[in-house]
């Protein structure tokens, strides 16, 4: 078969420009340590999340500068991260792992800017560790369309100053009943009002 | 100018195969009717979601957007393509349609179909009717939609395999005639298309049938939407190659031709094929790197294939534009870059798809972003993932069907191209208009802004443009959706202008020059389709055996979830 010589010079080129493309991801699992969302997460049963590690999503301390955040994806919020919920409140120069599933029908869990992306999906576990760096604010939003008011379901991380943490109790809901939502509500407008503080 | 050529004598289309002009016009009409509802929806999706003009509530943008993804991303292409494909078969074998009830059977199994999705999502607006489909185009579960939406998909799917079978048949019966002859491209181009969509559809057939009906229906409790999302995308990704593949037969056999040339090579179009059949199917994966519960090595796997798979589309670039460099030196063209003056840059059908060659190298670009699976994380699900198959499918293949109208329409109508100004505005309106929205598009995904959204704009924080503004990223979107609807219209009124018009002498030349270097130098193996579709099977088992297993090993249907409503309120509390 005759195969022109510019042809096969075209060939070898792209043939080293995809070994190439497919190097750069090896280089960037191996170099920088990205690590991919895999099965490692584990399954759960979505109809019973009240008997799993999901009963009582929030943040919890894990090590000196590590922490654990539980997460439930659900219509049309995040709990914790959106404000009705208690934000996901973490400190500066941490190492936070997310564990984040859902509750109902497949969402997403993209943190704005950043490289912090899942599906959420009904039964599977999405686990990822990340680092804070100093104290910001980030958005967290649904990228999946989960329904009707899909556009409403948003979220905020907000990392405090290392000396400002008051631990991740602050923020959290601990329990399904009316009191202690309506604590949480208290809580994530106080946290609101640091926030501010750290930004400006 | 060579592709102004009078005719008359030389009989159309429609004349030599009236019975397979008249089934290639009715699908061809079933596909521009989709493609006008579907583009209007897009003009209004680009309005709302940037904020410019809202007329209709949020949770209607979701039916709009579920309308506008099926009726364009499987109603337009795919009736499309299997008039394209009739046209190929019928012309390059040179035989009429087997039987006539067995084509109308399939168009009207997969019109039924079409109709049935149709109905079940346009009821979405009307609340007084209990049928929706507000699900959109991926209908991942547990969402749900109405059991007419997904028997309606299940019939269509059905209507494209007997189509499928259709032009098999008809090649087996010039292969009795035709002992020992390799079958003309466009035919060899079809089967592989067909191989592959066979192969690539069992997935989407599974999850449809033996899992979706059935619980939409009530006769399973809960599904495992992993699983199901895993069934779609091994369907999800092929099938954009189905849309790809007949625009690919366009500009290896109709291109050259339109630049005032021939083909490049025969052989290599054929290898190109046979890399598509064998590579589509095994890269779902990289629709689902942000999945959990699929491990790493897998996603790797898919990954490998999917950068793999650049290389058919790699050679496609290289084997055009050097088709289209032939045929404008034939008309005198020189120097290294200056032929390209003499190109018919005036002829729509040329244009039409020589931009749209040009937009898809910007979207196999973008294309290689998405594919890199942890770059996937900074524009998995954004505004950007639209940007880039907004100039694949919606311009690369969407452009392209549209130039081939300008070409093939005279000669199944038998009638003459009209009002060729707005025919020539066309396509470089459609390129504006994308230039505009897919690179607001693309720029917004950086910046975080989600796709399949109403209102991405939130309470909690604000998006921030690497370059540019937000606001400005919006007003690119709504614009070009603007131009692209304008430049959409433009193309109906010359199809059915055209199509309106009495019969007279067309003035298209209908015969393909052969090739530059034929089929006859092409490797014996190359035509032998069983062992591709062989090595097809075995990548695919490799790629989705073991995960597949894993998924199922803990019960078909767990961990399972039953429907969830789509509607804001509990349908309960909507009684009360």
């Amino acid at each position: 078969m005759h195969i022109h010589r510019f042809e096969k010079v075209w060939l070898a080129l792209a043939l080293v420009f995809i070994l190439g493309l497919i190097s750069t991801i090896a280089y960037g699992a191996v170099g920088p340590g990205i690590e991919m969302i895999d099965a490692e997460g584990g399954t759960v049963d979505p109809q019973n999340l009240d008997e799993t590690e999901f009963a009582d999503p929030g943040v919890e301390q894990v090590g000196e500068d590590e922490y654990e955040v539980y997460v439930v994806a659900k219509q049309f919020s995040f709990e914790p991260g959106t404000p009705a919920n208690g934000v996901i409140r973490v400190p500066a120069n941490s190492e936070v792992t997310f564990y984040v599933t859902s509750q109902d029908v497949v969402h997403g869990f993209e943190v704005v800017g950043t490289n912090l992306n899942t599906m959420a999906i009904p039964g599977q576990v999405s686990k990822m560790t990340v680092e804070f760096g100093d104290a910001a604010t980030y958005g967290i939003v649904c990228n999946e369309y989960c329904g009707a008011a899909h556009h409403a379901m948003e979220g905020r991380i907000v990392v405090v100053p290392e000396s400002e943490y008051e631990g991740p109790g602050a923020t959290n809901a601990t329990s399904g009943n009316e009191t202690t939502t309506n604590a949480s509500v208290a809580a994530a407008q106080q946290v609101a009002g640091s926030a501010t503080e750290v930004t400006a | 100018m060579s592709t102004e050529r009078i005719e008359g004598e030389l009989g159309a289309f429609r004349d030599e195969y009236p019975d397979a002009a008249n089934v290639v016009r009715k699908l061809f009409a079933v596909s521009f009717a989709a493609l006008g509802i579907g583009g209007l929806f897009g003009l209004i999706q680009a309005l709302h979601r940037t904020g410019v003009f809202r007329f209709i509530p949020s949770k209607d943008y979701y039916t709009v957007l579920t309308g506008h993804g099926v009726l364009l991303a499987l109603v337009f292409t795919i009736f499309f393509l299997c008039g394209i494909f009739t046209w190929s078969i019928v012309d390059s074998l040179e035989r009429p349609l087997e039987s006539v009830t067995f084509t109308k059977t399939w168009v009207a199994i997969m019109s039924t179909g079409s109709t049935m999705a149709g109905v079940a999502i346009l009821a979405g607006f009307v609340g007084e009717i209990p049928f929706q489909a507000d699900v959109l185009f991926t209908f991942y579960p547990p969402l749900q939609a109405h059991p007419i939406f997904y028997i309606g998909l299940a019939l269509f799917i059905i209507g494209t395999w007997l189509a499928g079978i259709d032009w098999f048949r008809t090649y087996w019966n010039w292969r009795g005639d035709n002992p020992g002859q390799s079958p003309p491209l466009r035919t060899f181009m079809v089967l592989m298309t067909m191989l592959m969509w066979y192969l690539s559809t069992l997935g989407v057939a599974v999850e449809v049938v033996f899992f979706l009906i059935p619980w939409s229906l009530g006769l399973i409790q809960a599904v495992d939407p992993l699983l199901m999302r895993t069934l779609f995308w091994y369907f999800g990704h092929p099938v954009v190659y189905f849309w790809l593949m007949p625009a690919y037969l366009i500009w290896y056999t109709i291109l050259p031709k339109l630049a005032g040339g021939r083909l490049f090579s025969d052989p290599l179009a054929r290898i190109v094929f046979v890399l598509f059949l064998v590579l589509s199917t095994p890269v779902g994966f990289h629709h689902q790197y942000m999945d959990p519960g699929i491990p790493e090595g897998f996603k790797f796997l898919a990954m490998s294939n999917t950068m793999f798979l650049l290389l058919p589309s790699l050679l496609t670039a290289f084997t055009v534009v050097a088709s289209m460099e032939y045929g404008a030196r034939r008309n005198g063209g020189t120097g290294y870059l200056s032929w390209l003056r003499n190109l018919p840059w005036g002829e729509p059908a040329f244009a039409a798809m020589a931009l749209a060659g040009l937009m898809f190298a910007a979207g196999g670009f973008s294309g290689m972003v998405n594919a890199g699976m942890n770059v996937n994380y900074l524009v998995h699900n954004t505004l950007w993932v639209p940007g880039h198959f907004h100039l694949t499918v919606g311009t690369a293949v969407a452009l392209t069907f549209m130039g081939v109208t300008y070409w093939l329409w005279p000669q199944l109508t038998g009638k003459r191209l009209q009002h060729r100004t707005l025919a020539t505005i066309q396509p470089y309106l459609w390129f504006v208009g994308m230039t505009l929205m897919s690179n607001a598009m693309h720029r917004g995904g950086l910046a975080g802004i989600p796709r399949r959204t109403a209102e991405p704009q939130y309470e909690n924080f604000e998006f921030e443009a690497l370059f540019g503004t937000i606001g400005e990223i919006r007003w690119q979107i709504a614009l070009g959706g603007i131009l692209l609807t304008l430049s959409l219209t433009l193309f109906l009124i010359v199809v059915v202008g055209t199509w309106l018009v009495d019969r007279s002498a067309i003035a298209v030349d209908g015969d393909l020059p052969p090739a530059l270097s034929g089929p006859e130098e092409a490797p014996r193996a190359i035509n032998n389709l069983r062992l591709w579709l062989v090595i097809a099977v075995v990548l695919v088992a490799l790629a989705y055996g073991p995960p597949l297993y894993t998924m199922i090993q803990d019960g078909l249907f767990y961990p399972g979830q039953p429907p969830q409503p789509t509607a804001l309120e509990p349908l309960w509390e909507v009684l009360l």
